[in-house]
């Protein structure tokens, strides 16, 4: 199962060489270490002894709820704050006491922060004019960000003549013009709505792999982070709880928070009854002996959970439900339909088991004559495989 | 089209208001000042013809315009005591506001980099004195300014002079005493403009390799021109037509505009020609009220 969660295939037909990282001379040294990295602010602490490596030209991401520390962290990377212990290794070069105009990392910026008394170019030629370029190098930059990020024709408009799309696409080629190592992005899309979101998350992944640069974005969108990144840092109360691809956080998750936080779930609580041959039984209070894949981390105690994805959860009227004999034996609990909620793609049912415990249940619609719905009270059987189930500590 | 009008109307009436207040005190005296300024100085009560009288008729009113003449314009062109008064009130207004500027701009520019929880303590403190009426703290200048004052006896306990020093009728005591009198006036839109700048604009120019000091000259100040050009002209504009602090701080050699329309009103009861200087005075200001107004109305739509 781990070997399979590795295994990549999302990210809508990207090949894997496409993600390469660029040649790198000691491209085994990551870009960015951080080490026991710490922020106080009075006697909070917003980041607590985080370490994490990130390799050049990876596109990562920083999800977690609000106040979790992850723009904290970002501002630590982009020289604003200043860790109370802890290194930054960029290049394996300390940067945690230089300061943001002598660091080769830019940030764009959550509400963009653009020059209002600027115009779109010179806002773009700032931090290039700052970094002494000569000018027609500066003026071959900021044309090549006009191309890239398509601003042609708004050159010498000031920011407020600009729609927030563009305002973001500016504030985006202002950053890229340096060129830095590394870009961080603070909730670059937030100030978007939903649909322009999506575009931009599309050509934020392009950017990256066409310039080969290494990003970090800061969000709580988590939709957003799958989307685009190569892995993923959970961050919770100041420290990272989870890093992983995508895939594996949402189908792998290390913790029941990162399982609750990424994604819909049903916990079941109970405790470990029997452990043979790859697989636990494991008896609920809710819902039973539930079977389940054996955990791949070690658990402290028998006292556990089992977390399934809705979508894991089938149904079936209550004669047709398939039979245990199965390989392995598939979980069957009864129910009730308590509600449903039709979303167009799918539908969230609502079940109400025997026992008196919830289960959500999530059906994709793939036929649009709805013969395979479920009527609300009507009886049913949930069911899920064993290795659909992830054995977590309460 | 009743509920826009139950809307309009009263809105209406309101807009009336203020314009009532702008004829009943500003236009209808200025017109009074027009007429005086137009008309001839003689020995009587009050000091000068014609005067009004409706009751007289048309015919009257008519008589007494033909009789309104310029002469006292003519009068203001042709000696230099007017045309040097004006220059001088305008040097000193502009030495004043430079003054002022360099002064108020660093003290605007720390108060807004004051903890959130400080400023409007710094803002009290910027407005407190003028709680003390202003004649009266502009005597305390005298005070402190005088051969025996305050200044005069540390200046000579700290050794820096060996005798005291002529401060009083001296054009250095009356700009201390402008720009003491008008600090207020330049810190606080200074200050409004400042504390308005989004501090992310800072970062962003820090991150993109600006210093601190690339920063200030080409985020911050740019951004707080606006506040610079309405401090600049809310003391400029008073200060061409100061009276008070150069008549009490000032020597008497080369008064200001406003000295000598005193002069001219009180000393020679010369009404006319008063009136004439007042007009001109107007005049030369309307100007840079016009760019004030325009200023504050291209903010206006910048910030729409």
């Amino acid at each position: 199962m781990d070997a399979m969660l590795h295994r990549e295939t999302k990210r809508g037909g990207m090949t894997d060489d496409a993600r390469q990282a660029p040649d790198v001379a000691g491209a085994d040294i990551p870009l960015l270490q951080l080490d026991a990295l710490v922020k106080r602010f009075g006697r909070f602490t917003a980041v607590d002894r985080l370490a994490l490596d990130i390799k050049a030209g990876e596109f990562f991401a920083l999800l977690g709820p609000s106040g979790c520390g992850k723009t904290t962290l970002l501002r630590m990377l982009a020289g604003f704050e200043t860790p109370d212990a802890g290194r930054i290794l960029l290049d394996g070069q300390d940067i945690a006491g230089i300061p943001p105009h002598q660091r080769p990392v830019n940030m764009m910026f959550q509400n963009y922060a653009l020059f209002p008394h600027l115009s779109v170019q010179d806002n773009i030629a700032f931090g290039l004019k700052r970094a002494g370029l000569p000018r027609e190098e500066i003026k071959a930059r900021v044309t090549e960000m006009i191309a890239l990020l398509k601003l042609e024709s708004m050159e010498r408009r000031k920011p407020d003549q600009l729609s927030g799309g563009q305002r973001q696409r500016v504030a985006l080629a202002r950053a890229l013009a340096r060129r830095p190592r590394l870009l961080l992005l603070d909730e670059p899309l937030a100030a978007l709505d939903k649909k322009l979101r999506e575009n931009t998350q599309a050509e934020l992944m392009r950017l990256q792999r066409q310039l080969g640069m290494t990003f970090i974005v800061v969000t709580h969108d988590q939709e957003e982070a799958m989307m685009m990144a190569d892995r993923i840092g959970v961050m919770n109360a100041g420290h990272l709880v989870q890093v992983a691809t995508p895939r594996q956080l949402y189908e792998a998750p290390n913790s029941r928070w990162v399982a609750e936080f990424v994604g819909g779930v049903n916990i079941i609580d109970g405790k470990i009854a029997s452990r043979d041959a790859g697989r636990v039984t494991i008896a609920t209070p809710d819902a039973g002996g539930i079977i389940a894949a054996a955990p791949l981390q070690a658990l402290t105690t028998d006292q556990v959970c089992v977390a399934i994805r809705p979508e894991k959860v089938r149904l079936s009227a209550h004669e047709s439900a398939p039979d245990d004999d199965d390989a392995g034996g598939i979980n069957r609990l009864a129910g009730v339909i308590a509600g449903i909620s039709y979303l167009g793609g799918q539908t969230r049912y609502q079940i109400r088991l025997d026992s008196g415990a919830q289960l959500r249940a999530s059906v994709a619609n793939i036929a649009r004559l709805d013969l395979d719905a479920f009527d609300p009270a009507q009886r049913v059987v949930a069911w899920f495989a064993p290795d659909d189930c992830v054995v977590l500590d309460r | 089209m009743s509920g826009r009008r139950l809307f309009t109307t009263p809105a209406r009436r309101a807009a009336v208001a203020p314009l009532l207040w702008m004829l009943l005190f500003f236009l209808l005296p200025f017109g009074f000042v027009l007429k005086i300024s137009l008309s001839q100085t003689v020995i009587a009560q009050p000091p000068y013809v014609p005067v009004f009288d409706p009751a007289q008729g048309m015919a009257a009113l008519k008589a007494a315009f033909a009789t309104l003449s310029l002469e006292n314009f003519r009068l203001l062109a042709a000696d230099h005591l007017y045309i040097l008064s004006y220059l001088r009130s305008i040097v000193v207004a502009l030495i004043s506001t430079a003054i002022l500027l360099a002064v108020g701009y660093p003290v605007a520019y720390g108060m807004s980099r004051l903890p959130a929880r400080w400023q409007p303590i710094a803002m009290i403190l910027v407005i407190v004195p003028f709680w003390t009426s202003f004649l009266i703290r502009v005597y305390a200048w005298i005070n402190i300014l005088q051969h025996d004052g305050i200044l005069n006896k540390t200046l000579l306990a700290l050794h820096v002079v060996s005798a005291p020093v002529v401060w009083l009728s001296t054009d250095t005591a009356m700009y201390i005493g402008i720009v003491y009198s008008y600090l207020p006036f330049m810190i606080l839109p200074l200050y409004a403009t400042l504390a308005k700048i989004d501090t992310t604009l800072l970062e962003a120019s820090a991150d993109l390799g600006g210093s601190r000091l690339a920063t200030f000259w080409l985020v911050t100040f740019p951004l707080s021109l606006p506040g610079v050009g309405a401090g600049a002209l809310l003391c400029f504009i008073p200060i061409v037509g100061e009276f008070v602090i150069p008549d009490l701080l000032a020597g008497s050699r080369s008064p200001m505009i406003g000295q000598t329309l005193w002069l001219e009103f009180f000393t020679n009861r010369d009404w006319p020609v008063a009136s004439a200087i007042a007009i001109v005075l107007l005049v030369l200001l309307l100007a840079p009220l016009l760019v004030y107004e325009r200023m504050q109305r291209r903010q206006l739509e910048g910030r729409r």
